[in-house]
């Protein structure tokens, strides 16, 4: 028994930083612990789960008046592009089918996730005060935008769990699949 | 498509309103009866010699991006002074108090933290002299003129111009990484800028642990505004993309997070990937420019000429650079130039005496993985361009690390060959 133990020792001692016990800091007296307003005072950042898609609601009805108000003056009527980028290919109930060229890169339509979508427009437009628009706004000029690429219906409602599971037409057209770094195998240099 | 170069005319303009403004200082000083302000020292930060000409970087407008254009023409050896460092811009610059700035990392960590600037200089600092390339320089569309009367004709500054190379110094990002204690299940970080569009990207924290820092000089001094300042990501070696500037926040994450720039913007379409689109471009290949003899110039007549340039991967140091002066028939190497730095320009020399012909010269660079520059047809090649869809200067493209090829003419007068 007293054997046993002995050896379980050193064992429990290598299991410890395995078993995921927070590592202490080297330099504990530089820099301070945010309070959980300061860190929520930033914003948020929308990664493709959507996990961090606030509550509030929107259907692409309401974000065409929203969008002929805030962004037609850039993107022209209806997104087909004005002094700022085109946002629609295809058209409502037609979305754009085969291949796109490096000029149709902006459209919705090409981008693989519609969280992307959101969370642009979230924190980036109007690109004259980016950030400024609130949930529900944001979530009805992505319906909006999806709508005129032929992605959604009109009244479909987009909310933080239908617009993660909003399937995008060229999803599956980026290369690589899953970035890696290192790349392995490595690739040639021009890849 | 950039409009609207002015360079010089847009240099003396804003010097001509610095003066405007000065004048209206003074009058106003006497009018309130206040003294005459003391003349600036101008010995206390150094400035250049007043006969030295204002060879400033050009600049080009578009809705969504200001570039200011690096001179390379004009440059010897491998460090551009921060004040010729090239710059892109996607909205106004934030003017950030250092007093007031904070640098938040939280996410997928033990603990979140927040460091002031002061906190960041407090930390363990490390410098490098390394490149940064927008991940847009040297692409088709940079080979054409915008063809508006008063428009600068293509140079080196135009078509090379979004790169330079600077001393780097901050804190290694691993630092910052051990101190908030990254979570088992973590594998990416984002990084948010805090300009109007919080430009954002994410990078493997493989990466981040390897070589990342959080700068806060450069050349010896803070940054720039237009820099970042106070305080950016530096990824060396990777389009300048990935160098979040004004860095106020890191976000530890399980996955890349797909931002606009990252996931729609900076992607290529690919005809030899079936035409999906290839993004997540990290890593600049192997690459170089002649500088000098270089498009906008003119030799006043045969004889002797140093050809010179700049070369430089992503991937390493640069292990050979050769040069043509024929076309591309034969290549001989040029000589490099000390310090050979990884993911750094590398300076290389080549002595050419010009007999008054038509002449075409370009450079090769070889790094040290052993991956060689391709011409324009090799790079068609890979990227699965046929003849009737091969790459022209219509193209916007990214990850351009075509040779560039300069046409010398019987005047002299030297032009951009490389879709000619």
């Amino acid at each position: 028994m007293r054997y046993s133990l002995n050896f379980l020792v050193p064992l429990i001692i290598l299991a410890a930083p395995v078993a995921g016990l927070a590592q202490s800091r080297s330099y504990s007296n530089v820099g301070r612990t945010p309070s959980e307003e300061e860190i929520r005072s930033l914003g948020i950042i929308v990664g493709p789960e959507g996990k961090e898609l606030p509550p509030g609601r929107g259907t692409a009805k309401e974000g065409g008046e929203l969008f002929a108000k805030q962004c037609a003056a850039c993107h022209g009527r209806d997104g087909q592009g004005g002094v700022a980028n085109k946002l629609v290919i295809g058209s409502p109930g037609n979305p754009h089918r085969g291949t796109f060229k490096d000029s149709d890169k902006h459209p919705i339509a090409y981008w693989a996730y519609a969280t992307t979508v959101w969370d642009y427009i979230n924190r980036a437009m109007p690109a004259n005060k980016g950030g400024s628009l609130s949930p529900d706004e944001v979530y009805a000029v992505t319906a909006f935008l999806l709508y005129k690429n032929g992605i959604v219906a009109e009244t479909d409602v987009l909310d933080a769990q239908s617009l993660p599971k909003i399937q995008m037409p060229n999803r599956n057209n980026f290369l690589p699949e899953k970035p890696v770094w290192p790349p392995n195998p490595k690739k040639p240099s021009w890849y | 498509m950039d409009s609207n170069r002015s360079g010089r005319r847009g240099f003396l303009k804003s010097a001509a309103l610095a003066g405007l403004a000065a004048g209206a200082g003074r009058s106003a000083n006497a009018q309130s009866g206040g003294s005459e302000a003391q003349p600036k020292d101008t010995h206390s930060h150094g400035e250049p010699s007043h006969f030295a000409a204002p060879a400033g970087r050009a600049v080009t407008r578009s809705i969504t991006h200001t570039t200011y254009y690096t001179p390379l023409a004009e440059s010897v050896g491998i460090i551009t002074p921060a004040s010729l460092h090239f710059m892109q811009a996607h909205s106004r610059l934030p003017d950030i108090d250092p007093a007031k700035y904070s640098l938040t990392v939280h996410g997928l960590v033990d603990r979140p933290l927040m460091f002031s600037l002061e906190d960041l200089k407090r930390l363990p600092s490390v410098s490098k002299i390394r490149f940064l390339e927008c991940l847009g320089n040297s692409s088709p569309r940079r080979h054409v003129s915008s063809g508006k009367p008063g428009s600068a004709p293509v140079t080196v500054q135009y078509t090379h111009g979004i790169m330079s190379c600077n001393e780097w110094a901050g804190v290694p990002m691993s630092v910052l990484l051990k101190e908030v204690g990254v979570k088992k299940e973590a594998s990416w970080l984002v990084a948010e800028g805090s300009d109007g569009s919080k430009y954002t990207y994410s990078i493997p924290l493989t990466k981040a642990n390897d070589d990342v820092l959080v700068a806060y000089m450069q050349n010896g001094e803070p940054l720039r505004p237009e820099q970042g300042f106070p305080a950016r990501m530096f990824v060396p070696g990777w389009g300048a993309n990935h160098s979040v500037k004004w860095l106020r926040r890191i976000m530890v994450v399980d996955r890349p997070y797909m931002t606009w720039d990252q996931s729609v913007h900076h992607s290529v379409v690919r005809t030899d990937l079936g035409d999906k689109s290839r993004w997540f471009n990290f890593v600049w290949p192997p690459k170089s420019v002649i500088t000098r003899p270089s498009a906008g110039q003119k030799l006043p007549g045969p004889g002797y000429y140093e050809i010179t340039g700049l070369a430089w991967s992503g991937w390493g140091r640069v292990r050979k650079v050769e040069v043509s002066v024929d076309g591309g028939n034969t290549w001989k190497e040029a000589k490099i130039q000390d310090p050979v730095l990884p993911m750094a320009h590398t300076r290389f020399n080549f002595d050419w005496t010009w007999n008054g012909e038509e002449v075409v010269l370009q450079s090769r660079c070889t790094d040290d993985q052993g991956e060689v520059q391709p011409t324009l047809a090799e790079m068609n090649r890979n990227w699965g361009r046929s003849e009737k869809d091969r790459l022209e200067p219509s193209n916007d493209t990214y990850h351009w690390n075509a040779i560039q090829p300069w046409k010398v003419a019987r005047d002299g007068s030297i032009t951009d060959a490389l879709f000619a």
